[in-house]
Parts: structure tokens; sequence; C-alpha cells
């Protein structure tokens, strides 16, 4: 059997559930067998996210120009795409700057309102990606196959999600162990 | 007391007289997603989770606020309901700023509940991130706005539990919220005895001791429901 073409992508969120990921532990090693990592921060060296992926997990909200790009690209090259995490699948706490109104607000918040002295904002094109306006949800940008809530899921939950995924079926999550929020 | 029949989703069920659509419903097994509704507190159907289908009836139902008669036909679980149910938890999110995250009701929550309950794994209304405002006037408890969803239980459990009558709504629309006595900061107002029932019946993170932090609420929302039976039949079932 060929390996499932699989990987993983950190958009804006604070990497937990990649970390709530390697809580998979021993399961890593039976994933490991039946999946070729093609592109993940905690698996991979690729810096190119590639042609023909057949799963992904998505962790992170959009909220900047480098994770709009990425996450078309990811939506173009995979077969399934899942919404990894409260903030793929809400906004979450990369989202409560919505609350600010605007990438500029929010900068001259952080860099300039709230520094201590000689505060000012940040500026660096082609360097640091540019914020957007507003932090989105990923379904919100690109269609999304799965929708994997939990800040972070447990290690359970995904591999309740990824033993049907491996297997060739989207599952139906359902109850309190697969879909609560939080 | 005299006791009615009627059908709830095929079931032949029979309730006393006077009893609502949920008690019925609960006494066929079924229960119904809820969040306005608790026991020991009058009924207002103000969160629309508990709708049921009433044959003869042109609308949706109340459940809570329904009272049972002879006969009924009720319907809980048709498409049209599971949808909505979904719609309206879906929109209960999308309206106020709750981050389960960091949230001191995570993991003890209502809304997080019912989510679970109707199936909801994401949103497909846009978050609105609304202004709203905290108060911390009050020396033990905080009201966080960002998270109420208007259901009205601390209204209720202040006015008819406790006596005080502290908090009541004002405004409408988008612009409704809780008030405390005359919208004043909570902390002035004189009539609060800082019993915390509020605290306590609030199903999310609105309401909240002040030394709580994340997921360290863990309420006692049965205590209505248990005052109420003290009070009222001398019973005292609480633990």
């Amino acid at each position: 059997m060929t390996p499932l073409r699989f990987a993983t992508v950190w958009l804006a969120g604070c990497s937990g559930c990649h970390m709530s990921f390697l809580d998979l532990d021993e399961f890593l090693f039976e994933l490991a067998e039946r999946v070729e990592v093609v592109y993940s921060p905690v698996a991979s060296d690729a810096k190119h996210y590639p042609e023909g992926v057949d799963l992904v997990l998505v962790e992170g909200a959009v909220a900047n120009a480098d994770n709009l790009a990425l996450a078309l690209q990811v939506r173009e090259r995979s077969r399934w795409v899942v919404s990894f995490g409260d903030c793929a699948v809400t906004a979450n706490v990369p989202g409560m700057r919505n609350l600010l109104e605007g990438a500029e607000p929010v900068l001259r918040r952080g860099y300039v309102e709230l520094a201590d002295h000689g505060g000012q904002l940040p500026h660096a094109p082609g360097i640091v990606p540019e914020l957007l306006d507003r932090v989105l949800p990923l379904h919100e940008v690109i269609p999304v196959d799965l929708w994997l809530p939990g800040c972070p899921p447990s290690a359970e939950r995904i591999k309740e999600a990824l033993v049907p995924l491996l297997a060739g079926e989207l599952p139906r999550l359902e109850g309190s162990a697969m879909l609560r929020f939080g | 007391m005299s006791v009615l029949t009627l059908q709830v989703d095929g079931l032949p069920v029979a309730v006393p007289e006077g009893s609502t659509l949920l008690e019925a419903c609960r006494a066929a097994a079924i229960t119904l997603p809820v969040l306005c509704h608790l026991d020991g507190l009058s009924p207002v159907a103000a969160c629309r989770l508990c709708l049921v289908e009433v044959e003869g009836s042109g609308r949706l139902l109340p459940a809570c606020a329904t009272t049972a008669s002879e006969g009924m036909v009720v319907r809980t679980e048709t498409d049209q309901l599971r949808e909505y149910r979904r719609m309206a938890v879906e929109l209960f999110f999308a309206e106020g700023n709750h981050v389960c995250a960091f949230c001191v009701a995570n993991g003890s929550c209502e809304l997080q509940d019912v989510a679970v309950q109707v199936g909801m794994d994401h949103s497909r209304f846009p978050y609105q991130y609304p202004q709203r405002p905290v108060d911390a006037s009050h020396p033990l408890f905080s009201l966080d706005h960002n998270r109420c969803i208007l259901c009205t239980r601390c209204v209720r459990v202040c006015d008819e539990i406790e006596g005080a009558h502290v908090w009541d709504v004002a405004s409408r629309g988008a612009h409704c919220h809780i008030i405390a006595g005359l919208d004043q900061p909570w902390g002035e107002v004189e009539t609060c005895t800082s019993c915390g029932k509020c605290v306590e019946v609030c199903p999310t993170g609105a309401l909240f001791r002040k030394d709580d932090t994340s997921a360290e609420k863990h309420p006692h929302r049965e205590w209505p429901a248990a005052l109420r039976l003290a009070r009222e039949q001398h019973q005292w079932r609480i633990p």
C-alpha cells in the first residue's frame, strides 16, 4: 500500500495542538509506518508545501499574509484539510485582536501605546508578514473537510479522528470526547 | 392530582396536570438542550433551544414554557428542529466574545455542553466581536458581559429566590445587556446581599468569583431547585 502523504501546518496558533499531536506517543510509530510526512514543523524539514498531499492538519487561525498564502496553497494541493484545534476552528485567542478592529490599531496598541519609551510601528516590508485586518477561522478562508476542536484537542481525540482518516474515511465527530471546545 | 397522557416522539407519556412539555420530554427520557431554563426558576423561553413541534400548532413552541395537554402529539427530533438548534447555538457563539481557552468556566460551561449536544463543530456565522465591558466593581464577584448570553437566570434567581432583585435587562437587540441596580456598577448596588446565587446559576463564565481563574469555576446550578424544595416542601437536599 502506498503510504498516505501526510502534512501538518502551523498558522497563527501557539503550537499547543502540535504538542498534543506529539502526545500521541507510541501511536506516532504506527503513524510513521502508514504515512509519509511531506511537510510539518515538528516532523519534516521541508520548507515548501508540496503537491499531492492526502491529509493535512492545519493548526492556527489565519492572521497574516503568510498564513493566508499558505492556507490557499494547502487547499489547492491537499485532498483532505482538517481544521485542527480551536484557533483554526474559531480564531480563538489570536482572534481576540479583532476587538481592536484592524491591523493598524493592533500594531499601535502593541508597539506604541504599551511601549515604555521610544515605541514605533514595525516596518519591514518583505521580511515580516503584514497582519490581516481581521483574524479568520480557517473555514472562512478555504473550504475545510473536517473540524477537530479543542484547545488543544487531546491526543486521544486526535487519534480517534486520525484512525478513520488513515483508512480513507471522513469521520463524523460526535459527543464530548470528540467535539468539545476549550 | 389528575394525570394526562400525550405522545412525545411516538412514545406515550403520562405526566401530572400542569406539567410543561419539557417535563413531559424528561419523563420520556428525552434530553432537550436548554440554556435559559433552570429547575427552581420560572420559565422565560429566552434561548429557544427547547423548541418542539406540536401537531396542530402552526409554529414551534418552547417546551419549557408550554403546558402539556391531553392528547398532544409532540416531536422533538425533526431535521428542521435539529438545524434550528444548531443554528441557535452557533449564533450564541458568534454574537458574543466566547474564548473557551482561558475562560473561568471552561469545562463547566453549559454553552460548551449544548454545542456538543447539537453537534456544533464550527460556526457557519462570522464572529461579531462586539465591544462589551467587564464590571469588576463588586468586592467578591465580576460580570464579564463578553460571555453573557442573556439567559436571565441571574435576574430570576435574585428576584425569585434571594428576593433582592439586583439584576435586570436593559436595551434591545444587539445592545441588550444585564444591568445591576439602576444601571449602576454592581459594587455600588446596596440591595445586593453578596449571596452569590447569580454566580452559581450562570450557565457560562459571565458571572464568576474573583479568586477563580481559567477553568476554576465549579458552579452549583442545582441550588435554586434545592432551595425551592426546602421552602415549599420542607425537604433539605443540599449536600
